[in-house]
């Protein structure tokens, strides 16, 4: 009876197909009617036209071969990227773009962790950042405008609400500009968790650098610096995408601030509209805390010193 | 003998268009895994690796896997049933329309069309034109098998018929999207759904093209090259159903550790567990039909390609289920061991393979020998010295990279930069391209066998 079938195309093919459902059925088609595969988190904002056109960039490009876009709940991929990503965050993602290959970093947190002067810098040339980088650069796609209509057309099919004018403010922006906003926009549904991972916690470092004035230690903090801040902060701190270090204004108040304050920006980065010591945060700057060890922190603080007295 | 009867035309026109396209997508694998070292080799708008990486998946897994395997299906499908194809013509714009859709694919996709949803970046608009190849070939391979003149359906037959139902199912639900203009669209589901319907798709198009069409190949071409009945009719029903069963529910094993359903993603990880059971069926079949006569890896020499083919199906069957245990995967994921994975399955199984097929085919269809056995044995020693080494190098480097990514400090910091850590890649690549090298020159050794060969049977039936 049942060797029937291999003496019956039509059958042996209609017997396939439901094999081939019932695992179908079980993970896929019956998961997409719960409410499990629909999450979305209270903050979550659809994209704005501008946000999207930069999203469609980013698919051109096919940056997705390269950058994941979800941080693994793992200590490590916590304390290198952020906090771990969550179902609610990918609402308005048509497709996911979680990637498969990390052969950059992830970005599943890069929004709002460096300032856009940052990203109009690296993108133009990322081996200006990192010597030895191997992204390619995209300069190129600033020489091109976007087209207002096109974006309102990837709006309605999105189902996203938009405002004629954001619409219209869009003929002068480049694709460059377009690319950048998505960046910043991107896992910014979620509020920036404090880093974790080190055994002490961020306020629970000694008030005073014990390296203070200890020409090892700059030395030791200037090969971190060079490689870490440099590229924002000049390589002589006089400044440049991030604020000059040596011009005794610090937060962008007059006046310098105890080794302690350094130290706890870099460890916890900036956020804008936070306050420390009275003095409002721009925010910009992404937090060190993660990939930093303490005795690293109080190396670049010393080092940041000697920039100062030169 | 009503030999020209069969439309051995259409079968050598996709062989030779799927070698074209081939040497498309493995010119495009060589020169991005420069870019990967070589960042200056990137020229944008059109040739930067965003852009190439799809040309090259897309090239090889849709221009070489599956027109070899619309050439090679008609060809068996037509001896197992004992008959020309029902819809010779069909089948001959099938092959037109099958290079005019691969043709606009690589250009669509430099254009930067691309859905973004991996194995199916296409648009689409000529995700509408892959449905109606597919519909040609599905009417043509089921109409022939359905007026067959044989009795029974051959186990060859089997994974056909399977490989035609599920990619249609396969293709057209993950393909599902809201137009945007003629050369955009959105994924018809979002987020956390939109990654379930992709990696199903996206596994089991390994399934059903890497895997079942080139077993459907392995279980008609090895008997024949060989002259040896397979080993056990029954195992190879047992496997048959058990893993077009076991497939469909291991796509999330690619989804391990996102936010993704936990239960969805623990189901995906059994059944690939349990997936490496139908899979060793294959491969013991395979190794105890040619185990009645081990000399023949000797003295024909097709069957060493099928038994290394096969051990790589097998070690890569092995190799996946390991990937997809959570621990592993925390460590290997999104590292170069994942296309490290791939390529042993495309270069050792399924390139091995098919190409142990159309040295098979060729010569019958000319009505002469292989040009030359010697060629042949190159072709095959450089493609296995080529394949290992790109596949070590990428396992290496995958594991370096999952290492130094976790690696800490005693107080708990992270010890190196992601910087630091890509530069420790950077040789792992070079060597990666040196590999690459390796098993193209290998596979123009193949492409220059089976030119000679057609060439020698063209002269030959000129002057009878």
């Amino acid at each position: 009876m049942a060797g029937e079938i291999y003496r019956k195309p039509i059958m042996f093919a209609i017997v396939a197909a439901v094999v081939i459902l019932i695992g179908t059925i079980a993970t896929v088609f019956f998961p997409m009617f719960t409410e499990g595969m629909h999450p979305k988190l209270e903050n979550l904002k659809q994209y704005t036209p501008l946000q999207l056109a930069g999203k469609d960039i980013y698919q051109r490009e096919g940056c997705n071969n390269c950058h994941t876009q979800t941080v693994r709940p793992l200590k490590t991929e916590v304390m290198r990227y952020g906090d771990y990503s969550k179902a609610g965050e990918f609402a308005y993602d048509r497709p996911f773009l979680w990637g498969s290959k990390r052969t950059g970093p992830d970005l599943a947190r890069i929004g709002g962790k460096y300032p856009d002067a940052w990203h109009y810098s690296h993108f133009e040339n990322p081996q200006s950042f990192f010597a030895q980088s191997n992204m390619p650069k995209y300069g190129w796609i600033k020489e091109s405008k976007l087209n207002p209509a096109e974006v309102e057309a990837h709006m309605k099919a999105n189902g996203f609400d938009y405002k004629k004018e954001d619409i219209a403010a869009l003929s002068d922006k480049t694709e460059l500009d377009a690319l950048v906003a998505y960046m910043q926009v991107i896992g910014t549904a979620v509020k920036r968790a404090a880093p974790i991972g080190q055994t002490k916690p961020a306020g629970d470092h000694e008030p005073e650098n014990p390296f203070a004035g200890d020409p090892k230690a700059a030395s030791a903090g200037k090969e971190i610096y060079d490689q870490n801040c440099a590229m924002c902060h000049g390589s002589k701190g006089e400044g440049g995408i991030g604020p000059s270090l040596v011009d005794d204004m610090f937060l962008y108040v007059k006046g310098d601030l105890p080794d302690d304050d350094y130290y706890e920006i870099i460890h916890n980065g900036t956020e804008q509209g936070k306050i420390e010591e009275g003095r409002t945060m721009k925010g910009g700057m992404p937090p060190y805390g993660g990939q930093l060890d303490k005795n690293k922190i109080w190396q670049v603080v010393t080092y940041i010193r000697t920039l100062q007295k030169k | 003998m009503s030999d020209y009867q069969y439309d051995h035309q259409t079968v050598k026109g996709f062989i030779i268009s799927s070698i074209f396209w081939g040497v498309v997508g493995i010119l495009i694998g060589l020169w991005i895994s420069i870019q990967l070292w070589k960042p200056e080799l990137n020229i944008p708008p059109f040739f930067t690796y965003g852009r190439l990486r799809v040309v090259h998946t897309n090239g090889l897994a849709f221009g070489l896997g599956i027109g070899a395997i619309f050439g090679i299906s008609y060809y068996i499908v037509m001896r197992l049933t004992k008959r020309p194809l029902l819809f010779p013509k069909l089948a001959r714009f099938h092959l037109y329309l099958f290079n005019a859709a691969i043709a606009l694919a690589a250009v669509s996709l430099l254009m930067g069309m691309n859905q973004s949803l991996e194995y199916a970046e296409l648009e689409w608009p000529l995700d509408i034109g892959v449905v109606i190849l597919w519909v040609i070939f599905a009417i043509n391979v089921m109409g022939t098998i359905i007026k067959r003149r044989e009795d029974q359906m051959y186990i060859s037959l089997w994974y056909i018929i399977a490989t035609v139902v599920a990619v249609a199912v396969l293709y057209i639900v993950n393909n599902l999207s809201i137009p945007a203009g003629l050369f955009k669209s959105y994924h018809l589901f979002a987020g956390v759904n939109s990654a379930n319907v992709e990696w199903w798709y996206g596994h089991n198009a390994v399934g059903f093209i890497f895997t079942t069409p080139i077993l459907a190949m392995f279980y008609y071409f090895l008997p024949k090259s060989t002259g040896l009945p397979i080993f056990s009719h029954r195992l190879s029903i047992i496997a048959f159903w058990s893993l077009v069963f076991a497939y469909l529910w291991t796509g999330a094993h690619h989804l391990v550790y996102t936010p993704l359903p936990d239960w969805i993603q623990t189901l995906g990880i059994v059944f690939t567990i349990f997936l490496i059971a139908p899979s060793w069926g294959s491969v013991v079949n395979g190794y105890y039909t040619v185990g009645t006569d081990w000399n023949k890896m000797q003295t024909n020499y097709l069957t060493k390609f099928f038994i290394m083919g096969i051990t790589f199906y097998g070690l890569q069957t092995v190799q996946g289920p390991t990937q997809a245990i959570r621990v592993v995967s925390s460590l290997i994921h999104y590292t170069d061991w994942v296309p490290g994975h791939v390529h042993m399955g495309t270069m050792g199984w399924v390139t091995m393979t098919t190409a142990a097929s159309i040295y098979y085919i060729i010569p019958k269809i000319y009505n002469t020998e292989i040009y030359s056995v010697k060629v042949a044995n190159t072709h095959f020693w450089l493609v296995l010295i080529g394949q290992l080494m790109f596949s070590i190098t990428m396992w290496i480097t995958g594991i370096q990279q999952g290492a130094l990514w976790k690696a800490t400090n005693a107080d708990g910091s992270l010890k190196y930069t992601f910087m630091e850590g890509l530069v420790k890649n950077y040789p792992y690549w070079q060597l990666r391209t040196v590999a690459g090298l390796i098993f193209t020159v290998g596979m123009l050794f193949f492409i220059y066998n089976i030119y000679m060969t057609m060439r020698k049977g063209s002269l030959a039936a000129s002057r009878a």
